[in-house]
C-alpha cells in the first residue's frame, strides 16, 4: 500500500470499541490542553500550512482522539510549526507542543 | 625540622590528578574544536586580544568584579575566596623564595611552610608572616559568608540559592575545611614555634593554655592536606570545575569563538563555566510564575549530571535574561538552542508544497511573517508607511506565507527550518531587491543570522522607520500622549536593537524611561521558544510584566512585535500598539493638518 | 421609612424601582448617564418575537413623575461607607446619601471588537459590530461603508464570547438568538442579499428560538457554517475576504463579503469592577459581581442589605433581566420588613 492520505475516510463507521488510545493517552499526558478542543477550525483557517495544502490540523487532531494513527505522520509532515493556531485558539490549547508530542511520540514508538 | 614526611601525601595526589585531569580536559576541548576555531585560537595568541583575555581572567575569574557589581555581598564572597586564596599561594611561594634565596623547593613546600620552618628569621620574616594571616582571614570571612549564604540567603538578597548535588557537597565541605584547618594547623605550629603572625599567635597561646597540642599537631597537618586534596579530587565532578574552565572560556571567548547551532567542545566549555552562583534564577520570570526547572542554572546541571532534561530543555522562553544577567557571559540562550537541536531526534518535515509560491519582481520586499497575519494593524499600518513614502513594496507573504523557519530552530529541528529558509532565499533572490523589510523580530533575527543573503539588506521595520524620520522622509509630529516601549526579546537582547525604536517613539510621543527596559526588558510570556511551558505560566508571566507597565500609568504601551502585542492585548489594562501602528498615526495626523493648513490659506486668499 | 438607593437606570434599576414604589418604598434611583434605559437602547427590535424595545420602555415612563422617586442623572457613586447603618452613599459631586438597601443594577457593557484585532474591526470600514448593525436595522437603512447595499453579509457569533484570548471564556447566551433575529431582519430589508452566520455551537435556550432558527432557514434561507472567524482582510475595493474552517466538511472556506457582523459579547462594565475593587464587593471570575449563590440567592451579595440586579451578575436577555430584577425587588422588601436578611 502506498502512503496513506490520514484525512481520507478509510472506515465505514468508527470503532469505539477498538479505539487505539496508546499514542492520543500519551499525547494528553505530555500535552492536557489535547482534550480541551471545541472543534471552532480557527487554527485551521489560519494555518500557514493550510494554506498551501490541505494540511487540517483541527481533522487531525480529532481523527487521533478518534484513535486512528495509520497516516498520520505523514500528514503531520507539513506542520511548519509557525504558531500561529496556537495563537488563535479560543481554548488555548497549546497545539504547537500537541504536534511536536505527536511527532516524538510516533517516532519514539518506530525506534523502540 | 621535618618530623613527618607523609601528610602532604594528600595533597600530591589531589595536586597531579587534578592537573592530569585539566590537562586532558584542554586537550581534548581543543581537539574537538573546529579547524576554524583552531586556527582562530592559534591567531588569537598573536593578537592584542590575548591581553584583554588576561585581564578579563583576573577580573571575573579572580576578582569576580561582573558579580561584584550585581550583588557586592556575594560578590565580595567569590573574590575573598578565589582571589584571597590566589594571592595566599602566590605570597606563600614568594615567602619561601625570601627565606631560602633559592627556587629550589618542591611546590608543597610552600603550602605547608609553618611547618617546614619553625624558626623563619631572614628579612622581613615578619611581614609576611602578618600578610598570611591577613589573607588567611580575609578568606576565612568568605567562607564564613558562604556559610551564611546556604543558611540564610536573604542576607545577599537574594531569592534563591542553588541546589546541590553529591560530588558537590563533598567538594564543598573540602572547601569549607581547608581554610579552618590552615588556621588550626598553623596556630599549633605558632603555639610550639611563635612562628605565626597576629591571628596564628594568638590562636597558638591560646591553644597552649588550653589544649594539650602534641597529641593534635601531625592530625591537623593530616587533616589540612587531606581536605585540600579531597577538594582536588571532588573538584573535576563538581560545580567547582568552573574555576578552571572559566579561563579557559574567557580566552576562547577573547579568540573570537562565536557559539553554534550544535553542540560541541566550546558549547561543553561554556556549561562547565557556571560557577552556579544562581544570579540567573533572580533573573527568570518563570520562576516568579511558579516554573522551577527551567532556569539555566539548573538545565546546565540537568545536563552536567546527565539528567532528563526535556522539560527544562523545552520549557523555556529563551527570552534571554538569564543570558544578560551573567557574570559569567556564558551564551545561555545559543547553548539551549544548541542543546535542543543535540537532543531532539530529527522529526522529519516535508515542504514540498511551497514550490508552487509566487514570484514576483521588487525593489524592496516587505515579509510580514506568520503572526503579522493576525494583527493586521501591523500590516495595514506598514502599507500607510509605504504608500506615504511612495516606494514600491512587494509585500511577500500577503497571501500565503511561507514561515521564516526560526519557530522550528526553537523547537530542536535545524535541518527542516533548513528547507524553509532556502525557499524564502530563491523567492527573495530571484525578486532582484535590495532590500528585505520585516516588522517581526523573530522573522528578522532568523533572516539576519541564518540566511545567507548577498546584497540584500535586511532592515527590521523600526529601523527603517527610524532611517526615513532621520532623512525627512516621514514627519515628527507629537502626537501628545505618554508611552512605554517594551522590548521584545528577539529584538532587544536578541538583535541588541534598543535605541532607534526609541527614537522612533520619541518622535511620535513622550515615552516614559523605565528600569527594566533594553537588556533587563521583562518578557511577555508568549515567545515561541517555550515549547512545553503550560499556559498558566505564560498567562502569569503575561500578567506580572504587565502590572510592572500599568503603575507607570502610559496611555499606550508600544511594542515592535505582532506576537508581544497580542499578547499584551490581552491583559486590557493599557492599548497595545506596534510601533509601526504609532509611525502611521503620525502620518494621518500630519496629513490632516497639512489638509487643515491648505484650507486655511485658501480661506485667506479668498 | 427605609430608603433605598438603587444604582443604575438600565431596565434592571427601572423594573426595581417600580416595583418598590408600587410597594410604597421611597427610591432614589441614580443613573451615570443623562438618560433612562441603558443599553435596551442599543436594540431596536427584541428577540424573539421582534417586539420594540420601546415598548419595554413604556413601562417606565410614567416612573420620573413619581413623587416618592427621587432621581438622579449624570450621577456616578464612586464610595460606599459600610460601617454604619444606615448605609451612605458618596457621588462623583460630593452629594451624600444614605440608604438602608442598596441595589446594584450596573449592568453590563459590550465587548471592544478591536481586540480582536484579526477580525478587522476598526481597521477595514466593512467590518461592524451587532450593536451598529441593530442602528441600521432601527433606520431600516442597511449599506456598505461606500454607501451600496450589500450583496452578502457575514455575521459572526462569539465575538468577545467563549475566547480566553481575550479573557472571556464564559458564554455570553444572547449573541446567538440576537444574530438570527438581525439575519432575519436585514433579509427582510435585503431580499436580495445572501446571509451567513459563522457559529461554533448554536445555543438555542428560549422555547421559542429553535423556531426562530428553523424559520431563518424556512423563509428566510440563511445559510449556517459552523466554524469560526480567522482574519479578515480587505481587498482594493474594500470589500472584505474572511477566512473560517467549515468544520462541518472539514475544509478551510475562504469568502468575499461586503459586510461583516462581529456578534459582540456582553461583559462587566468597567465602571462595575472600578466600583467594585473601590467599595470591596466580590467580583466572580468572570468580572461580573458574585452573589451569594447562583440558585436561590442570585440577587444577593455578601454584604447584608446589599442586592443585585440584571446583567451586573452575567448575561441576562431582557425578560431574564426583568424576572431578575422583580426577584430582587420582593427580597429586598422582604429585608426591609425584616423578614429576611
Amino acid at each position: 500500500m502506498a502512503t496513506f492520505d490520514f484525512l481520507e475516510i478509510r472506515h465505514l463507521h468508527i470503532d469505539y470499541d477498538n479505539l487505539d488510545q496508546e499514542l492520543l493517552n500519551e499525547v494528553i499526558r505530555e500535552e492536557p490542553s489535547f482534550q480541551w478542543c471545541i472543534s471552532c477550525g480557527c487554527c485551521t483557517a489560519t494555518c500557514s500550512a493550510g494554506n498551501h495544502t490541505t494540511f487540517n490540523i483541527r481533522r487531525i487532531s480529532l481523527i487521533l482522539r478518534r484513535g486512528e494513527v495509520e497516516g498520520l505522520e505523514e500528514e503531520l509532515k507539513k506542520c511548519m510549526l509557525c504558531g500561529k493556531c496556537t495563537l488563535v485558539c479560543p481554548r488555548d490549547i497549546q497545539l504547537r507542543n500537541v504536534v511536536m508530542n505527536i511527532k516524538k511520540i510516533i517516532l519514539k514508538k518506530k525506534t523502540a | 625540622m621535618i618530623r613527618d614526611p607523609n601528610f602532604q601525601y594528600p595533597f600530591l595526589i589531589g595536586t597531579i590528578f587534578l592537573f592530569a585531569y585539566l590537562i586532558i580536559r584542554v586537550i581534548l576541548w581543543y581537539i574537538k574544536l573546529s579547524k576554524y576555531d583552531k586556527l582562530r585560537f592559534i591567531h588569537f595568541w598573536k593578537t592584542k586580544s590575548v591581553w584583554a583575555a588576561i585581564r578579563d581572567s583576573v577580573a571575573d575569574g579572580l576578582l569576580h568584579l561582573s558579580i561584584f557589581k550585581k550583588n557586592p555581598l556575594l560578590g565580595y564572597m567569590h573574590m575573598s575566596l578565589a582571589f584571597g586564596w590566589f594571592l595566599l599561594i602566590v605570597m606563600g611561594h614568594l615567602e619561601v623564595i625570601a627565606d631560602r634565596h633559592s627556587l629550589n623547593f618542591p611546590f608543597y613546600y610552600a603550602v605547608f611552610y609553618r611547618y617546614y620552618q619553625p624558626h623563619p628569621d631572614f628579612a622581613g620574616a615578619k611581614v609576611f608572616g602578618a600578610v598570611m594571616d591577613f589573607l588567611l582571614l580575609i578568606i576565612l570571612s568568605g567562607v564564613a559568608l558562604a556559610i551564611i549564604k546556604r543558611i540564610r540567603k536573604q542576607i545577599f538578597g537574594m531569592k534563591r540559592t542553588t541546589r546541590l548535588k553529591t560530588f558537590d557537597k563533598i567538594a564543598l565541605a573540602s572547601l569549607w575545611l581547608i581554610f579552618p584547618l590552615r588556621l588550626l594547623a598553623e596556630s599549633l605550629s605558632a603555639a610550639y614555634y611563635h612562628n605565626g603572625s597576629f591571628m596564628s599567635n594568638t590562636l597558638g597561646e591560646w591553644f597552649i593554655q588550653n589544649v594539650r597540642v602534641s597529641a593534635i599537631y601531625d592530625l591537623s597537618w593530616w587533616l589540612y592536606s587531606c581536605s585540600l586534596g579531597f577538594f582536588f579530587i571532588a573538584l573535576p565532578f563538581s560545580r567547582y570545575m568552573h574555576i578552571p574552565t572559566e579561563i579557559v572560556f574567557i580566552f576562547l571567548r577573547h579568540a573570537g569563538i562565536m557559539p553554534k547551532k550544535y553542540w560541541n567542545s566550546y558549547a561543553q566549555i561554556q556549561m562547565y563555566s557556571c560557577s552556579r552562583c544562581g544570579i540567573c534564577l533572580d533573573a527568570c520570570q518563570l520562576y516568579e510564575a511558579g516554573v522551577s526547572n527551567v532556569q539555566s542554572v539548573y538545565f546546565l546541571q540537568f545536563i552536567r549530571n546527565n539528567e532528563n532534561v526535556d522539560k527544562s530543555l523545552f520549557g523555556c522562553i529563551i527570552c534571554g535574561r538569564c543570558q544578560e544577567a551573567c557574570p559569567v557571559h556564558i551564551n545561555l540562550n545559543d547553548l539551549r538552542t544548541a542543546l535542543r537541536i543535540k537532543a531532539s531526534k530529527p522529526l522529519t518535515f516535508s515542504y514540498e508544497y511551497t514550490q508552487k509560491a509566487l514570484q514576483q519582481k521588487a525593489g524592496i520586499i516587505y515579509f510580514a511573517g506568520c503572526m503579522t497575519h493576525l494583527t493586521p494593524q501591523i500590516k495595514f499600518s506598514m502599507r500607510r508607511i509605504f504608500d506615504f513614502l511612495g516606494d514600491n513594496v512587494w509585500f511577500m507573504d500577503k497571501d500565503k506565507s511561507i514561515c521564516c523557519g526560526a519557530p522550528l530552530m526553537l523547537a530542536g529541528q535545524y535541518d527542516s527550518a533548513s528547507q524553509l529558509i532556502q525557499k524564502n532565499t530563491e523567492l527573495i533572490m530571484a525578486s532582484g531587491a535590495k532590500t528585505l523589510i520585516l516588522s517581526c523580530p523573530i522573522c528578522y533575527k532568523a533572516f539576519r543570522e541564518d540566511y545567507v543573503l548577498p546584497g540584500i539588506s535586511i532592515k527590521f521595520h523600526a529601523v527603517y522607520l527610524n532611517e526615513m524620520i532621520r532623512q525627512g522622509r516621514l514627519p515628527k509630529i507629537n502626537l501628545g500622549f505618554k508611552t512605554i516601549y517594551h522590548d521584545p526579546c528577539a529584538l532587544g537582547r536578541g538583535s541588541k536593537i534598543y535605541d532607534q525604536p526609541r527614537y522612533v517613539i520619541d518622535s511620535y510621543s513622550q515615552r516614559i524611561r523605565l528600569k527594566k527596559e533594553k537588556a533587563e526588558a521583562l518578557c511577555c510570556g508568549a515567545g515561541l521558544g517555550a515549547i512545553n511551558l503550560p499556559i498558566e505560566a505564560k498567562n502569569k508571566v503575561t500578567f506580572e510584566a504587565m502590572s510592572y507597565f500599568a503603575r507607570f500609568k502610559p496611555n499606550a504601551l508600544i511594542t515592535a512585535c505582532p506576537l508581544c502585542k497580542k499578547t499584551f492585548a490581552r491583559d486590557r489594562r493599557i492599548p497595545v500598539l506596534d510601533i509601526a501602528e504609532l509611525t502611521a498615526r503620525a502620518i494621518d495626523e500630519y496629513v490632516n493638518e497639512q489638509k487643515k493648513t491648505v484650507r486655511e490659506t485658501r480661506l485667506i486668499e479668498s | 421609612m427605609k430608603k433605598i438607593v438603587i444604582i443604575g437606570g438600565g431596565i434592571a434599576g427601572l423594573e426595581v424601582s417600580r416595583l418598590l414604589l408600587q410597594e410604597g418604598f421611597p427610591v432614589t434611583l441614580i443613573e451615570k448617564s443623562s438618560h433612562l434605559g441603558g443599553n435596551i437602547r442599543n436594540y431596536a427590535y427584541l428577540f424573539p418575537d421582534f417586539t420594540p424595545s420601546e415598548e419595554i420602555l413604556k413601562n417606565y415612563t410614567s416612573l420620573p413623575g413619581n413623587a416618592d422617586l427621587q432621581l438622579l442623572l449624570n450621577t456616578e457613586i464612586e464610595k460606599i461607607d459600610f460601617s454604619s447603618r444606615p448605609y451612605t452613599l458618596f457621588s462623583n459631586d460630593g452629594i451624600a446619601i444614605s440608604a438602608d438597601s442598596i441595589i446594584i443594577a450596573t449592568g453590563y457593557q459590550i465587548f471592544d471588537a478591536r481586540l480582536k484585532e484579526e477580525f478587522g474591526y476598526g481597521i477595514y470600514d466593512g467590518v461592524i459590530t451587532s450593536v451598529e448593525m441593530e442602528k441600521m436595522i432601527r433606520e431600516q437603512h442597511i449599506v456598505t461603508p461606500y454607501g451600496k447595499a450589500p450583496r452578502r453579509i457575514a455575521f459572526i457569533h462569539c465575538v468577545g464570547s467563549r475566547d480566553a484570548k481575550v479573557g472571556n471564556t464564559y458564554c455570553s447566551r444572547l449573541c446567538c438568538i440576537t444574530a438570527i433575529k438581525q439575519a432575519i431582519e436585514t433579509k427582510k430589508l435585503l431580499p436580495q442579499a445572501e446571509i451567513f452566520c459563522f457559529y461554533i455551537d448554536l445555543r438555542m435556550y428560549g422555547l421559542t428560538f429553535e423556531e426562530l432558527y428553523l424559520n431563518a432557514q424556512k423563509e428566510y434561507n440563511i445559510q449556517f457554517v459552523r466554524g469560526r472567524l480567522s482574519e479578515t482582510s480587505e481587498m482594493i475595493d474594500k470589500r472584505l475576504i474572511i477566512k473560517a474552517e467549515d468544520t462541518l466538511i472539514g475544509r478551510p472556506l475562504k469568502m468575499m463579503t461586503d459586510m461583516l457582523v462581529l456578534m459582540v459579547g456582553m461583559e462587566a462594565s468597567n465602571f462595575s469592577k472600578q466600583f467594585a475593587y473601590h467599595n470591596g464587593l466580590e467580583i466572580g471570575e468572570h468580572g461580573f459581581f458574585k452573589p451569594l449563590n447562583q440558585f436561590n440567592a442570585r440577587g444577593k451579595s455578601q454584604k447584608e442589605g446589599i442586592y443585585f440586579a440584571g446583567t451586573s451578575i452575567g448575561p441576562m436577555s431582557v425578560a431574564e433581566t426583568i424576572e431578575h430584577a422583580q426577584a430582587t425587588a420582593l427580597s429586598t422588601i422582604s429585608y426591609l420588613k425584616g423578614k429576611e436578611n
